[in-house]
C-alpha cells in the first residue's frame, strides 16, 4: 500500500494534499472541516494587517458547459483580526497535531515581519509561507507580487524572516515575471527552506458585452485579478520544471496551479513537487474532492510500484530537455483506426486548414473515414488531439530508432540553414498545394459565400 | 479499402438502409403463430419488468375529462428545452466537417452551425440559420422523424454515445424568435408579380415565404379555417400543439406579409380559371384527400372512421373527442401508429393494430410502433380485414390470417376469426385529390396522364413545374405523402422554379 506521508523541508503531513492560502483557508472552521475530510495540510489565508474587501470579487472563464475552467479573484489577504486567526490556529493544531498548518504572511516592515512570525509560531504553526505572489491590490501597496518581482527585495525580506523564524520558511513566488528562477534563487540566497509556486497570474477574465465592464463588476468598474484554475496548470508545470531543474534553486518545492484531480497532482510530483496545493477545485466542488485525490494517487503508486512519494518525485525532469537536444531523426505519422472512426472528419478539417493538408477524403460521400497522406504528414499530433474517440488516431513511429541527431549536433557540425532560401530548410521539399487550388477545392454544399 | 468497406457495413449501412426483410420461407411457422401479442405479454410482462424498462410498465391512461387531463395524457414527446438544457446539449456537438446530419436533412439545414450559435448565445442567428433552409423550422423540430434523419446520422451513434437532440435544439432556437417576434428576414424587392398559393399547409406556407423573399406578392387560398395543414389537423398532439403550429405561421406571416384567405376552397374549373386570370403563377400545395375506403362489407357502419379524420377531431376537440372502449386500428403506417397511440391516450380499454403483413414490413418507423406499444397498443400481424361486423354500429372486425408466399400475401383458408370492438380507425392511406386536379384547364382533355401519374400524384419537373407551365406544385400532392420537412424542401425549390419561370 502506497505511503502518502509527506515531508517538505521538515514540514510533515499525512499526505501531500494541502489547501492553498485562499478563501477555503479563511477560518479554523474550514480548515478543521478539511482535515476531517482527509486533507493533509493547509496554508492559512494570508495574515497581516487586516484589509477591507470589495463586494463582487470573482470572475470565471467557462468553456462550453464546463464552468470555472479558469478563475480569477480580486480579493485581498485576510480581513479578520490577527488575534482571531491565531486563536483558531492553536485550536486546529490541538485537534490535528499530525496535520500541517502553515501560516501565510504578508506585512511591510522588518519589525512587523519579526512580530508576526513569532506570533504564528507561538500559535503552533508548523511552517510559514511568505506571500510574495498576490498580483492584485496588495502589489499596489508594495507587497505581494511587487516583492516577488524584485529578487533583491525578496531576498532581504526572506533574510528578515529567517532572523527570527524557528519553523521552516516557504517563499511563495509570483508567475508574473519573465524568469521564475531569479526570484527562486533569491529566496534560497535569503535562506528560505522551500519555495511554492505558482501564485495567480494577472488577468482580466472577460468583458460583459452589455455593460462593457470586465468581470468582476464592482459598481460599474473592475480591476485586474489573479488567474488560477485548471487553465493555468501548464504554466505552473513549466515554472515548476524550471525551478526543479535549476541547481542554484535546489530547495523543496510545493506545487500550485490548477490541481483538481490525482492525475494533476501526480504530474506536479513527477516534475519535482514535494506537496501540492489546491484552491480553485475546492472553491468549485468543496473539500470532498480529497477522496479522489488520495485514492487515485494511491492506486497510481501501487500500480507503478512506488512505495513513497520520493520514489517518483522528479521522475519526469530528465525527460524535459532543451529544444536543441531533441532528436531530429525521430519520425511519427498519424494512423487512423477505421474500426474506431466515427466519421466526424474533424481531423480532416483541422489538418487541411490548420496544419499540413495531410489528410484526404474519399470521393464517395458515404465513406466518411478520412485517410492519411503519409508523405505530407509531419507527425504534428493535431489530428490525434482533435479526434473525439480515444485511441482512434495514433502516432506511429516510422524511423528505425537507430539514428540520433539533434539541432545542437547539426549546429556544431555546421549543417544548418543559414540563408533565407537555404537548401537545408526543413520544409524545402515538403508538398504544399498551389495557393489558387484553395479556390477550386470542393466545398460542402452548405458553406456559403 | 477493405477496412473502409468493413466500417461501412457494420456502421453506416445500419443507418442508411433498413434491415433486409427476412425471407419468409426461412420461417414459415411464424406466419401461423404470430397472433395477438396480448397473450404473449401476459407471460412476458413480469419477466420484462426487470430486464427491459422500455417495454414495461405499459402506460395506462384514464379517459381525459378536462383540458388539463388531456394535456397530461398528451404531454409532449419532445418537450421544449430550457436555456440550460439547450446550453448543455449544444456543448456536446462535435461540429463535424461536412456533417452527416446536414446531408440527412431534406432541407439541408446547417445543423452544426445553428447548434454552435445556440451555444454562443446567438439564438436569433441560430433561428435564422434554420429558417434560411426550412420555413417550417419549428414544426419540423417537433414533428420530424429525427431518429431516421439528422439524429440518426449523428456520428455519436457510431461510438455508443447518445446522438445530439437536434430536433429539440431546433425547436428551442425557433421558439426564442417566435416568442420575441424578432424579424430575421427582409423580403425581396417588389417584382410586381403575383402568385396564388392553394393550400396553407407546410408546402404552401414554405412556398409563400420563399416567394416573398424573391419579391413576389403572394395570396394563399385555404379551404379550412386554420393554416399549417396537417401540422394542425393531422399531427399527433404530443408532437406539436395547435398553438405552436399556429404561432409559427403567424410569425412568418407577420414577417413576410403574404395574405391568407381561410374557408376558401378552390373547387373547380371556374376557380382555377379565375386564379389564372388574376395571377402570374399558381402553386398547388393541397396535400392529399380524406382517408380512402377499404372496400369491404360493413365499413359504413357507425364507429368506423378514418384515422386522419379521428386525429383531426382530436386536434380540434381534444378530450371531447368520442373514443371507443375497444378500438381496432387498421394499417401499418405512421398514421395508424399515431391513431393507436392517441386512442390509448384517450383512455380506450384496448387498442389493437391490425396489419396485413409482418411487423418488419410495416411502413411506419419502428420508433412510432414502439411508441404505440409503450402507450398500450397491441398488434395483430398477417391478418386481412374481410368484413366489419355489427348491426348499425360496429361490434367487431372479421379477419382472415395470411401467410407470405414469395413476397405476396396469401389468405389461409378457414382461418377467419372475429376481433370484437366498438370503434374502427382506418389507417389505410389518404386518397389523392384526382377529381380536383383534373379541373385544371387545358389539362384534363389532352394531357390527363401527364399531369397526374398512375397513382394520382401530380407530375412535376425538377423545378416542380407541372405540365401546365403556370402551375407548380410540391408536398404531399406531389410526393404522395411524406413528412413536413419534405414539403418544406420541395416548396422552396418550387418557389425558385416559379421565379425562374417568371423571369423568362
Amino acid at each position: 500500500m502506497a505511503d502518502l506521508r509527506t515531508n517538505l523541508a521538515g514540514i510533515k503531513s499525512p499526505n501531500p494534499f494541502w489547501l492553498a492560502s485562499a478563501p477555503p483557508t479563511n477560518s479554523g472552521y474550514q480548515i478543521m472541516k478539511a482535515f476531517d475530510a482527509g486533507w493533509g495540510g493547509a496554508v492559512w489565508k494570508t495574515l497581516g494587517v487586516p484589509v477591507v474587501n470589495v463586494s463582487s470579487r470573482y470572475g470565471a472563464v467557462n468553456y462550453r458547459d464546463n464552468r470555472m475552467v479558469g478563475f480569477n479573484n480580486i480579493e485581498l489577504i485576510t480581513d479578520r483580526p490577527l488575534a482571531d486567526n491565531l486563536r483558531e490556529i492553536s485550536e486546529v493544531k490541538k485537534r490535528f497535531p499530525e496535520h500541517a498548518v502553515i501560516a501565510s504572511l504578508m506585512v511591510e516592515t522588518r519589525e512587523e515581519w519579526h512580530q508576526i512570525v513569532r506570533d504564528v509560531e507561538n500559535a503552533g504553526a508548523d511552517g510559514i509561507e511568505l506571500n510574495f505572489g498576490c498580483p492584485h491590490g496588495m502589489c499596489e501597496r508594495g507587497m505581494g507580487s511587487a516583492v516577488g518581482q524584485e529578487p533583491k527585495v525578496l531576498q532581504t525580506i526572506v533574510e528578515w524572516v529567517k532572523e527570527v523564524a524557528k519553523v521552516p520558511v516557504i517563499t511563495k513566488l509570483t508567475p508574473n515575471i519573465s524568469d521564475i528562477t531569479r526570484p527562486a534563487r533569491a529566496a534560497r540566497a535569503g535562506g528560505s527552506d522551500a519555495i511554492s509556486l505558482i501564485n495567480t497570474i494577472q488577468s482580466v477574465v472577460g468583458v460583459d458585452l452589455d455593460t462593457f465592464v470586465p468581470m468582476p463588476n464592482v459598481d460599474g468598474k473592475s480591476t485586474n485579478g489573479g488567474y488560477c484554475g485548471p487553465a493555468v496548470k501548464p504554466i505552473a508545470l513549466n515554472m515548476l520544471k524550471n525551478c526543479a531543474q535549476d541547481s542554484q534553486v535546489g530547495i523543496p518545492i510545493s506545487g500550485i496551479g490548477g490541481v483538481e484531480n490525482w492525475r494533476d497532482a501526480a504530474e506536479f510530483i513527477l516534475l519535482g513537487a514535494s506537496s501540492v496545493q489546491v484552491c480553485t477545485a475546492v472553491m468549485h466542488y468543496g473539500f470532498g474532492i480529497i477522496r479522489d485525490l488520495k485514492s487515485g494517487l494511491e492506486r497510481y503508486m501501487d500500480e507503478k510500484g512506488f512505495k513513497t512519494l520520493d520514489d517518483f518525485r522528479g521522475k519526469a525532469l530528465p525527460n524535459i530537455v532543451h529544444w536543441e537536444d531533441l532528436n531530429l531523426k525521430y519520425k511519427v505519422v498519424a494512423e487512423i483506426n477505421a474500426d474506431k472512426c466515427i466519421g466526424c472528419q474533424l481531423c480532416y478539417t483541422a489538418c487541411e486548414d490548420g496544419a499540413h493538408q495531410a489528410i484526404g477524403l474519399s470521393s464517395d460521400p458515404l465513406i466518411r473515414i478520412p485517410s492519411i497522406i503519409e508523405e505530407n504528414c509531419v507527425g504534428c499530433n493535431l489530428c490525434s488531439i482533435v479526434c473525439p474517440v480515444e485511441d482512434c488516431i495514433t502516432m506511429e513511429r516510422r524511423d528505425d530508432g537507430k539514428e540520433y541527431l539533434t539541432w545542437g549536433d547539426r549546429t556544431r557540425a555546421g549543417n544548418i540553414p543559414k540563408t533565407f532560401d537555404d537548401e537545408l530548410a526543413g520544409g524545402r521539399h515538403h508538398w504544399v498545394p498551389e495557393p489558387a487550388d484553395a479556390l477550386t477545392k470542393k466545398k460542402p454544399r452548405h458553406y456559403k459565400g | 479499402m477493405s477496412v473502409v468497406r468493413k466500417w461501412l457495413s457494420h456502421k453506416a449501412n445500419a443507418l442508411l438502409k433498413p434491415p433486409a426483410a427476412q425471407d419468409p420461407r426461412d420461417d414459415e411457422d411464424r406466419y401461423f403463430t404470430t397472433a395477438i401479442e396480448r397473450e404473449a405479454r401476459a407471460t412476458v410482462k413480469t419477466d420484462n419488468r426487470q430486464q427491459n424498462t422500455e417495454l414495461s410498465p405499459m402506460a395506462e391512461y384514464k379517459p381525459p375529462t378536462s383540458e388539463a387531463e388531456f394535456a397530461a395524457n398528451f404531454s409532449p414527446k419532445k418537450p421544449l428545452m430550457s436555456d440550460t438544457e439547450a446550453y448543455y446539449e449544444s456543448s456536446r456537438c462535435l461540429y463535424c466537417y461536412d456533417a452527416p446530419c446536414i446531408t440527412a436533412c431534406p432541407t439541408g439545414i446547417d445543423i452544426p452551425l445553428f447548434i454552435r450559435q445556440i451555444n454562443s448565445d446567438n439564438k436569433d442567428g441560430a433561428a435564422k440559420t434554420i429558417y434560411e433552409s426550412n420555413w417550417m423550422g419549428h414544426a419540423c423540430g417537433n414533428v420530424c422523424p429525427t431518429e431516421e434523419l439528422c439524429e440518426g446520422a449523428c456520428v455519436y451513434n457510431h461510438s455508443d454515445v447518445k446522438p445530439i437532440e437536434i430536433g429539440r435544439l431546433q425547436a428551442h432556437a425557433t421558439t426564442v424568435v417566435i416568442r420575441s417576434k424578432k424579424k430575421l428576414f427582409r423580403t425581396g424587392k417588389d417584382t410586381g408579380k403575383k402568385i396564388a398559393v392553394i393550400g396553407a399547409g407546410p408546402a404552401g406556407i414554405s412556398a409563400a415565404c420563399e416567394l416573398r423573399m424573391l419579391g413576389h406578392a403572394v395570396d394563399i387560398f385555404e379551404a379550412k379555417a386554420k393554416p399549417s395543414g396537417l401540422c394542425v389537423y393531422g399531427v399527433a398532439p404530443y408532437k406539436l400543439t395547435n398553438e405552436e403550429a399556429l404561432d409559427e405561421v403567424a410569425y412568418l406571416q407577420e414577417q413576410f406579409g403574404f395574405t391568407v384567405q381561410y374557408n376558401k376552397p378552390i373547387n373547380g374549373r371556374m376557380d382555377f380559371e379565375k386564379l389564372e386570370k388574376g395571377y402570374d403563377a399558381i402553386f398547388i400545395g393541397i396535400g392529399l384527400g380524406s382517408t380512402s375506403a377499404l372496400g369491404i362489407p360493413g365499413e359504413d357502419k357507425q364507429g368506423v372512421i378514418g384515422a386522419l379524420e379521428f386525429v383531426e377531431e382530436l386536434r380540434m376537440n381534444h378530450h371531447k373527442t368520442p373514443i371507443g372502449k375497444k378500438v381496432i386500428v387498421l394499417g401499418g403506417g405512421n398514421t395508424a401508429m399515431d391513431a393507436a397511440s392517441e386512442s390509448c391516450r384517450m383512455g380506450a380499454d384496448s387498442v389493437v393494430i391490425a396489419y396485413r403483413r409482418g411487423p418488419e414490413e410495416m411502413g411506419a418507423y419502428s420508433f412510432e410502433f414502439d411508441l404505440a406499444k409503450k402507450s398500450g397498443a397491441k398488434a395483430l400481424f398477417n391478418v386481412t380485414p374481410v368484413e366489419v361486423m355489427g348491426n348499425g354500429s360496429v361490434t367487431g372486425v372479421k379477419f382472415i390470417r395470411n401467410k407470405a408466399a414469395y413476397g405476396k400475401i396469401e389468405a389461409i383458408p378457414g382461418s377467419e376469426f372475429v376481433e370484437p370492438c366498438d370503434m374502427v380507425l382506418l389507417g389505410t392511406g389518404q386518397g389523392k385529390q384526382v377529381e380536383l386536379l383534373e379541373q385544371i384547364s387545358g389539362v384534363k382533355l389532352e394531357h390527363k396522364s401527364r399531369i397526374l401519374d398512375d397513382r394520382g400524384r401530380l407530375v412535376v419537373n425538377e423545378q416542380y413545374q407541372t405540365n401546365n407551365p403556370k402551375y407548380f406544385a410540391a408536398g404531399d400532392a406531389v410526393n404522395g405523402g411524406v413528412e413536413v420537412v419534405n414539403a418544406a424542401a420541395e416548396a422552396k425549390k418550387a418557389a425558385h422554379g416559379i421565379d425562374q419561370y417568371l423571369k423568362r
